[in-house]
């Protein structure tokens, strides 16, 4: 059918232009010449140079030590803020809501002005530190998020019947509601996990001097132009982003299968 | 429930990492005085005067105008396509969304350096107008580049939520429109596209509001002649120091885009946003 192909054709374009300029980027790490316009034979040359420096190599360092540690808390803060939340009724419950969502909504430089504000304020030092409290505020609202429709799936009354037979709330805790809301929270932590290090303007103005994640690395160096090194940096980020959606694809995948089975 | 109690401490960490800061952004706009110093702050509203005057307006029309005609050209470009890949058979459906889904995890800073690779002075592009005859063409640092950005970075945002909304729609919908005798452009104008204006109206918030407030495409694709308002707070917060002005201008942005918000929540019936969410 014409029609049908005219939709294949059309969708193929639209890929072309999300994918060519990243194509290009990749293409370009491997070429043997600074200058972009000419492609100069195959080289490795600039990952080379990219693990020899250190200030790439640092700023992946603070990336990684943010990332898991901004995660981790966002992910034990907002489960149990979820648990709360969903427990709660009325007003309460909607001023929470609401206010979980300032951050997901409000533009990121607003937040960042913000945070940045009030670090300065309570003499909080710009650096590690602030960069942590930054990613952890910003990443809690979208773990919770993706807990509280699990929540909602969830049977109210097996918490309450444990209970009665007996177990501790912390017991019930443990061994009733996390076990079920479990999809929840690894899909919230992995998505604080991403966050963390794809932000570049919440950490732009919360970061003290010296102390840069890759993000901000690559703001300062393409403010200066175009630099190979950059795109070998590119690749590497890439290739990491890819396999890990392919991890958390074949988890829902898994998970989905799983479900129905249990039907 | 016995669980409200465990909640308490990140309700702690609300009102001390989200309410405050906004409040002391709010306090900062309605004083001025040296930002450095709080003794010296007193009350005005000096710094909203100072932004509604011609140079300061323009910025604002500025950044609403390209945010405006980047979501127009991301809902032009991204509703055909999530229409196109709900109709597809799963297998083929699956691979397209993880591709439409591949670039939104992508570094958004790469994602606009990429740009620079393509369209810089010895990138393809000029190399291949060079070719053609047109010698020295400055594709970079001109409104059309930023737009040009906002669309590559922000359409995935546009197209998922779409997707997601008309790939959950009651196929029964359309068969008893075909039954009744809707032919196929009734089918998709009365019942196809009302049905998927909750995913519209998600996707256009998704795409205006970063667009908006962007500062990061416009310097590294705009250059110093493409100031938008986040440009101008991210000087106030970054270089000039005053922080009083800047944070007028995060009021005013704050305000417009919720605002914004609450406007298309409107034309939103259904106010759970069923399928609406990305995640």
């Amino acid at each position: 059918m014409v029609n049908k192909n005219l939709k294949r054709f059309y969708a193929i374009l639209v890929f072309i232009f999300l994918y060519a300029p990243i194509i290009v980027l990749i293409i370009y790490s491997f070429n043997d010449s600074k200058l972009r316009g000419s492609w100069n034979g195959f080289t490795l040359k600039w990952y080379y140079e990219l693990f020899k420096n250190k200030e790439a190599l640092r700023a992946l360092y603070y990336t990684l030590i943010i990332a898991l540690s901004s995660s981790i808390i966002s992910t034990v803060l907002g489960t149990f803020a979820a648990i709360g939340i969903h427990g709660m009724r009325g007003l309460n419950k909607k001023v929470i809501l609401n206010l979980n969502y300032l951050p997901v909504l409000n533009p990121d430089i607003v937040t960042a002005v913000a945070l940045m504000a009030l670090f300065r304020l309570a003499h909080i030092n710009f650096g590690l530190f602030s960069l942590l409290l930054a990613h952890i505020t910003f990443s809690v609202p979208y773990v919770i998020l993706s807990i509280l429709p699990k929540l909602k799936q969830m049977n109210v009354y097996l918490a309450e019947a444990a209970m009665d037979l007996g177990a501790t709330p912390f017991y019930s805790l443990r061994k009733i509601i996390i076990p079920q809301i479990l999809p929840g929270i690894i899909t919230g932590a992995l998505l604080a996990f991403t966050l963390s290090i794809d932000d570049f303007v919440i950490s732009f103005f919360t970061t003290g001097h010296g102390i840069s994640n890759l993000s901000i690395y690559i703001y300062s160096m393409a403010r200066k132009g175009i630099n190979p090194i950059i795109n070998a940096l590119s690749t590497l980020m890439f290739i990491f982003m890819i396999v890990l959606l392919l991890i958390i694809n074949y988890r829902s995948e898994k998970t989905e299968k799983l479900i129905e089975e249990r039907r | 429930m016995k669980f409200k109690n465990i909640g308490y401490p990140y309700f702690l960490w609300l009102g001390i990492f989200i309410l405050i800061p906004l409040l002391l952004v709010a306090y900062f706009a309605f004083t001025t005085g040296d930002s450095q110093n709080f003794q010296t702050f007193s009350f005005s509203i000096e710094n909203f005067k100072r932004f509604f005057t011609p140079i300061y307006l323009n910025v604002l029309y500025k950044s609403v105008n390209l945010a405006l005609i980047s979501t127009v050209i991301c809902l032009l470009i991204g509703y055909p396509l999530a229409y196109i890949i709900s109709k597809e058979k799963p297998r083929i459906r699956n691979i397209m969304i993880l591709l439409v889904v591949i670039p939104m995890w992508m570094n958004f800073l790469l994602r606009t350096y990429a740009w620079l690779t393509l369209l810089g002075k010895n990138g393809i592009l000029s190399k291949a107008l060079s070719y053609i005859g047109f010698n020295n063409v400055q594709l970079l640092y001109n409104d059309t580049t930023v737009l040009l950005g906002m669309v590559y970075n922000f359409l995935p945002f546009m197209i998922l939520p779409i997707f997601s909304v008309l790939i959950k729609m009651d196929n029964r919908l359309l068969e008893a429109a075909r039954d009744l005798g809707a032919n196929k452009r009734m089918v998709f104008t009365r019942v196809v596209l009302p049905l998927s204006i909750p995913g519209v109206i998600t996707g256009i918030t998704m795409v205006f509001i970063p667009a908006v407030s962007t500062f990061v495409i416009s310097s590294l694709l705009g250059g110093n002649k493409s100031t938008l308002i986040g440009n101008l707070i991210e000087q106030q917060f970054r270089y000039t120091n005053d922080w009083h002005f800047g944070s007028a201008m995060s009021i005013i942005l704050m305000v417009f885009i919720l605002i914004s918000i609450a406007l298309s929540s409107k034309f939103d019936k259904d106010k759970e946003g069923k399928g609406g969410g990305l995640w």
